[in-house]
């Protein structure tokens, strides 16, 4: 039985006839072959988001990302004015990574007046000039303004750094992230600097994460003992329906109900829940800051008074999630291979005003991790089943619609750069 | 010197458990067994009220170091809570290999 109304087509799903209601293929999440395309059609040519322009707060500061699915490292830098640059993190001399500290591969952050290469001492100013060259006058006919950074665009959308590695990119992020993006401008995204970051690596395609973090219908399951014993079997017997489903472009999102921020009931809730109130949720008490009141129209679309989170997944590897109680999520999925990634979850809150404010938003990070691990457990024995091919088409419901978009978006991404880049051949009629 | 302000001398014995990053305590609850956690958290539990209501009076961006060290204590207890309240084992069940590394956390 339907508890939230669907929309008139029947279905959610039906209500987006390019869909389709069929079976649907995983050949996408086994296929070292289709990774590969879907490096240069996806990861090479839409807005990556970065980070916060808070991990950047001063002219000179940087951070480095590395960006394995589109075979390049990235250095992101606040400049000498407060205007932001990307560049692709190599000396232009001979190559070498500009920034990096101990292990080459491991990303990095800190402040500086230029960017010094550790091989042959070249420096660069943080818009990217060449500003000195060792013994320059060994060189032949050097010009230092030929030798400036590889830039990459970079455009923020509220307060997020996103780049993008298509020098012929000529979208805007803004436009990019379309409806659904516009719909959420003026949250107060600036005010929740309190961050808890996690990082793991993960045995599985990087659309099999989002999948699991895009759909409900496993939480009743998998998270059962979570819950209090009572409350496990009802969450299991009504199941998981959205609030609502919206899809818009390359990017969807999730409206969902959370009756535990604060429960309707404290014994719904574990012991230590009931004593700082708090949980998977966040702190059932709302931050004191402005534009809360009045969310932003992307925000619960159905306006129902159950509204608990809504998670939005911007195309490819961005998730945002925007909890009842005032805080955030944001979830990212940096492939490494056809069949590993790198997930990262990181947790954004108002700064607490005391310590009671911190142990409520320690239990809602500490939480947010027990989950996180039982769900990434669980991919990676659908990464190896899903590798038998012993079955190769799988039935999708309703309330998992944001997966068939993702595998779709992502296949006719992969379709259309084909098209667009692959010589016609034209064969000879004999 | 004690660990933990004044009326916090209960808590002496689980000192160990005032650990300033996740991964230790994350690290020390792995390692623990379940009567271990048991232990610690039937003794800090009842207290984390008073905790709370002690650390409230102070300014959070200035405690002193025994305030310091009951928060961190708290912290532990947080996370102890879900073998002793939730799993009834000290791993996430099902969570088999996986593993999550904090790579940014709060100063306090």
């Amino acid at each position: 039985m339907a508890h939230f109304p669907k929309p008139g087509a029947g279905s959610w799903t039906e209500h987006y006839p390019e869909l389709g209601t069929g079976p649907v293929s995983y050949e996408d999440s086994i296929s070292p072959e289709h990774y590969e395309l879907e490096r240069k059609a996806i990861f090479a040519r839409t807005w990556l988001n970065v980070g916060r322009v808070e991990q950047i707060p001063r002219s000179g500061s940087y951070f480095t990302k590395e960006i394995h699915a589109a075979g390049t490292s990235i250095v992101v830098v606040r400049g000498k004015g407060g205007e932001i640059h990307a560049f692709h993190n190599i000396c232009r001399h001979r190559g070498n990574k500009l920034v990096w500290n101990d292990y080459p591969g491991e990303e990095t952050k800190g402040t500086c007046r230029q960017f010094t290469c550790k091989y042959h001492g070249w420096r660069y100013s943080t818009e990217g000039e060449l500003t000195f060259v060792q013994q320059e006058s060994e060189f032949f006919d050097l010009d230092k303004e030929d030798y400036g950074l590889a830039a990459i665009q970079v455009d923020t959308w509220e307060g997020f750094i996103f780049v993008n590695l298509d020098p012929d990119n000529t979208t805007s992020v803004h436009d990019y992230l379309g409806a659904l993006g516009a719909g959420l401008a003026g949250y107060p995204f600036d005010e929740m600097t309190q961050v808890y970051k996690y990082r793991a690596n993960v045995g599985s395609n990087w659309k099999l994460f989002i999948d699991a973090f895009a759909e409900f219908y496993h939480a009743p399951v998998l998270h059962a003992k979570q819950a209090t014993a009572e409350e496990s079997r009802k969450l299991s017997s009504v199941g998981f329906e959205a609030l609502a489903y919206e899809l818009d472009g390359p990017h969807g999102m999730v409206s969902s109900w959370g009756g535990m921020s604060p429960p309707k009931d404290l014994d719904m809730v574990k012991p230590i829940e009931r004593v700082l109130h708090s949980g998977l949720f966040g702190p059932w008490d709302r931050p004191d800051v402005e534009g809360l009141d009045t969310l932003p129209p992307a925000l619960n679309p159905a306006r129902h008074k159950a509204w608990g989170v809504d998670s939005f997944v911007f195309f490819p590897n961005f998730m945002l999630l925007v909890w009842a109680p005032g805080w955030y999520l944001t979830y990212h999925y940096w492939p490494t291979s056809y069949n590993t990634h790198i997930f990262e979850g990181t947790l954004y809150f108002v700064p607490p005003k005391n310590a009671t404010e911190r142990l409520r938003q320690e239990l809602a990070a500490v939480t947010f991790k027990e989950y996180a691990l039982q769900d990434g457990n669980t991919l990676e024995a659908t990464q190896t089943m899903l590798e038998s091919r012993a079955v190769s088409e799988f039935p999708l419901n309703d309330q998992e619609i944001l997966l068939r978009h993702l595998h779709k978006t992502a296949r006719d991404y992969v379709g259309e750069h084909q098209t667009t880049t692959t010589p016609v051949r034209i064969s000879a009629v004999s | 010197m004690p660990t933990f302000p004044a009326d916090f001398t209960d808590l002496e014995p689980f000192a160990d458990w005032s650990l300033e990053t996740e991964a230790e305590r994350y690290a020390k609850r792995l390692s623990s067994t379940m009567d271990e956690l048991q232990t610690f958290y039937d003794a800090a539990f009842p207290r984390l009220a008073d905790a709370m209501a002690y650390l409230d009076q102070l300014d959070l961006g200035a405690l002193p170091e025994n305030a310091t060290r009951l928060l961190w204590l708290c912290y532990s207890l947080v996370n102890a809570s879900f073998p002793v309240e939730v799993w009834r084992q000290s791993r996430v069940p099902d969570s088999g290999a996986a593993s999550m590394q904090m790579l940014v956390e709060p100063a306090v």
